[in-house]
């Protein structure tokens, strides 16, 4: 069934194919029309689940963690200083291994006050053991989360997936939902492997001593490496069932370039159009989307990238006195190679400016005509 | 007069670790012999997270849900949905919370679920300060005691909150204050809160040895003269507004409650006089609160 659907409402339609249970969830701009949604469905019976309507995200984590402790398949969504008011639970989500889905519609921190898109809220939560999956259009908004559950469900960590404010949130696209069989072919019911009312007697989240710690910490390493065989699995099934993948990391418009443009989320669609017309005027661009930022597809991005002449990353977040996040990482992943490319970090698109088709022609003409970039950071935009 | 029987049945196992002679110790102790097994316990950030034992043990034995310091309510609400859907309606849900965990940085999540009516138990262990930390001031701390960030010479300076009233005035379906020393009364009580469906708050008190600078063996004769001095009246208020006061003190003076704790050894006779009028003031309006006509005294004078 096609629908022309908002972001939002694509949220809402994945968390009732992913037949959630139970939902937390308290109000923040640009995110509000999914509690909106989700109560509305709620209410008239389409998604049979329970809503506790929360005084706050933190408690809105709180009890979306202790309810899958329980046992029952639990979701919440947030955004910007939601987030951030959350970021103890983040931690407690992961560290209880604990396979909770949460959307967070890409919002910049204040001050100043601004409600406009940009990932640094997202991406600044990257050291809490969460899996991070960010979405280019309401299409893959849809088919993400029951993704999304199916990953967390088999390596027991929490999933954040990720779209942009407005420019996905806010705006109606025409968009496939899935038959709901399809999504229970897919998705088998939640049955948690420890629960509160499985066996007596047993203390969840109990202080453990310098003799255990770290093996828990070991272990959630290894659920982090494992994830990325599946996300490669259950978009491949994915695929089969419903029709549409797509990967954890994405390549367009690849042959013959010497130069690769890194995007993620919603600019990735102006992107392929701005590659598309420079392959057709001169020397081929490629661009690579980079759907999954944790765990960072590192091996992936070691063979696409390793012998590319240069890359340009387009990063809409700043780790403050370093870089623009997606370049940090990728610069790191490719540190020990042997022909590295130079990476060109642009940073742009902060706190909602808008990052136009001509300033991505501005990020690939300096690229190609640059030997090195000068500095860490390009800013692209900025008014000076 | 009704007398209840203290529950023979022990969910709390020897091999804990708190402190000899805790109060909470014992509190908890009679709490699982009222909830029985079918009961799951939250616990956010207090004494009773260590107090269990470290990972893999547990000296209790129901299921414990250990949870960050300021989600006692939120906690609990998620377990009672979650039960609500997958259709148990057997099992208890109580958080079990300190005083810090209840009066200061939890107060938000536990205003919420009240707000909601979610049904579970609230017990707040009230030690009248930061135990698990080290005997810091929280706003359960009683006027002029000492605590380590209310050093002598530096001793509190406001009254306690009034936790009881604020959970009342959620217009709850049941408030009730317990001690140790009154464990008949405590077992009625949580007893009936279980029987009672929506947010139930209990507030328990309960003497630190080390925190109020108590020996171990004079915890229940502490906790007995609390109530005897009128400093902690035992009593119930349902829907926010029939109160019953359940121990009907005997008034003996302020001052020998506060002579048995080394916590108060540095107040002056002016002071203590001050304390008494305080009490006594918070006494009267509590009468007020009750209409002492139509107010009922389950236990005699003592
Ligand atoms: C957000 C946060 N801040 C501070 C702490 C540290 N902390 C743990 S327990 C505690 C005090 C607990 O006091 P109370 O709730 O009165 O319980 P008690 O230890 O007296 O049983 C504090 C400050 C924490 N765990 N989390
Ligand atoms: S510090 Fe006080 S409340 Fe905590 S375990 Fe020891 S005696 Fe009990």
């Amino acid at each position: 069934m096609k629908k022309v659907i908002t972001g939002n409402e694509a949220v809402a339609y994945g968390v009732a194919l992913s037949r959630v249970q139970m939902i937390a969830a308290y109000p923040i701009t640009p995110q509000t029309t999914i509690v909106e949604e989700l109560s509305q469905m709620c209410a008239d019976g389409r998604l049979k689940a329970r809503f506790i309507k929360v005084e706050s995200e933190h408690s809105a984590m709180a009890s979306v963690l202790a309810s899958c402790t329980a046992g029952a398949r639990s979701f919440t969504a947030t955004s910007s200083h939601g987030l951030a008011l959350m970021h103890e639970m983040l931690h407690w989500a992961a560290g209880a291994r604990l396979p909770v889905v949460m959307v967070n519609v890409n919002r910049a921190m204040g001050p100043p006050w601004n409600i406009w898109n940009d990932q640094t809220d997202s991406l600044s939560q990257r050291d809490t053991g969460w899996i991070q999956l960010y979405c280019e259009n309401n299409q893959e908004v849809v088919d993400t989360i029951p993704q999304a559950y199916r990953i967390a469900e088999t390596v027991r960590l929490p999933v954040m997936v990720v779209l942009d404010a407005f420019v996905l949130s806010h705006t109606a696209e025409a968009t496939e939902i899935p038959e709901a069989e399809r999504i229970d072919e897919f998705l088998p019911p939640f049955h948690g492997r420890f629960t509160l009312t499985g066996r007596q007697h047993q203390s969840f989240n109990p202080i453990a001593t310098p003799d255990y710690y770290m093996e828990f910490r070991h272990k959630m390493q290894e659920a982090m490496d494992q994830a990325k065989e599946v996300v490669r699995d259950a978009d491949e099934r994915y695929e089969r069932l419903v029709g549409r993948g797509y990967g954890m990391i994405e390549k367009y418009n690849w042959d013959g370039a010497d130069t690769v443009l890194v995007t993620s989320g919603a600019v990735t669609g102006t992107s392929r159009f701005v590659t598309d017309e420079l392959c057709r005027e001169g020397p081929p661009v490629g661009l690579l989307k980079m759907k999954m930022f944790r765990p960072f597809p590192v091996e992936q991005i070691r063979e696409v990238l390793g012998g590319v002449p240069k890359v340009a990353v387009l990063d809409r977040g700043l780790s403050f006195g370093h870089s623009g996040f997606f370049a940090g990482e990728i610069r790191s992943a490719l540190c020990r190679e042997k022909e590295r490319p130079e990476i060109f970090g642009f940073v742009t698109g902060l706190g909602g400016r808008d990052v136009t088709p001509g300033m991505i022609r501005e990020m690939i003409r300096y690229t190609r005509e640059k030997d090195r970039p000068e500095g860490d950071i390009i800013w692209v935009g900025l008014k000076r | 007069m009704r007398h209840y029987q203290i529950p023979a049945v022990e969910l709390l196992g020897p091999g804990h670790l708190a402190c000899p002679g805790c109060g909470a110790a014992v509190g908890m102790r009679l709490a699982l012999k009222a909830l029985g097994k079918k009961t799951i316990l939250v616990i956010p950030a207090c004494c009773w997270s260590i107090v269990p034992g470290a990972f893999p043990h547990s000296a209790i034995d129901v299921p414990i849900y250990n949870t960050a310091f300021e989600t006692g309510g939120a906690a609990a609400a998620g377990i009672v949905a979650a039960l609500d859907i997958l259709g148990d309606e057997e099992t208890t849900v109580v958080t079990w919370a300190g005083d810090g965990g209840t009066f200061d940085i939890g107060i938000q999540s536990l205003s919420g679920a009240a707000e909601r009516n979610d049904n579970f138990i609230y017990i707040c262990n009230d030690n009248e300060a930061y135990m698990n930390t080290g005997i810091q001031r929280s706003s359960a701390t009683p006027y002029l005691a000492w605590t380590t960030t209310t050093p002598a010479g530096n001793p509190k300076e406001r009254p306690k909150k009034n936790m009881l009233e604020i959970m009342a005035d959620h217009r709850i379906p049941y408030v009730a204050s317990v001690t140790i020393a009154y464990p008949e009364d405590m077992i009625r009580k949580i007893r009936k809160a279980k029987s009672i469906y929506g947010t139930k708050f209990i507030h328990l008190l309960s003497p630190c040895p080390p925190g109020w600078r108590i020996p171990s063996e004079k915890v229940v004769h502490v906790s007995r003269l609390a109530v005897r001095a009128r400093v902690f009246p035992l009593l119930e208020i349902e829907d926010g507004e029939r109160y019953t006061v359940n121990v009907h003190p005997d008034a003996i003076p302020v001052r020998e409650y506060l002579k048995a704790q080394g916590r108060f050894s540095h107040l002056t006779e002016e002071q203590i006089d001050e304390i008494q009028s305080n009490v006594d003031r918070e006494w009267r309006r509590l009468l007020k609160r009750t209409q002492f006509s139509s107010a009922v005294f389950d236990v005699a004078r003592r």
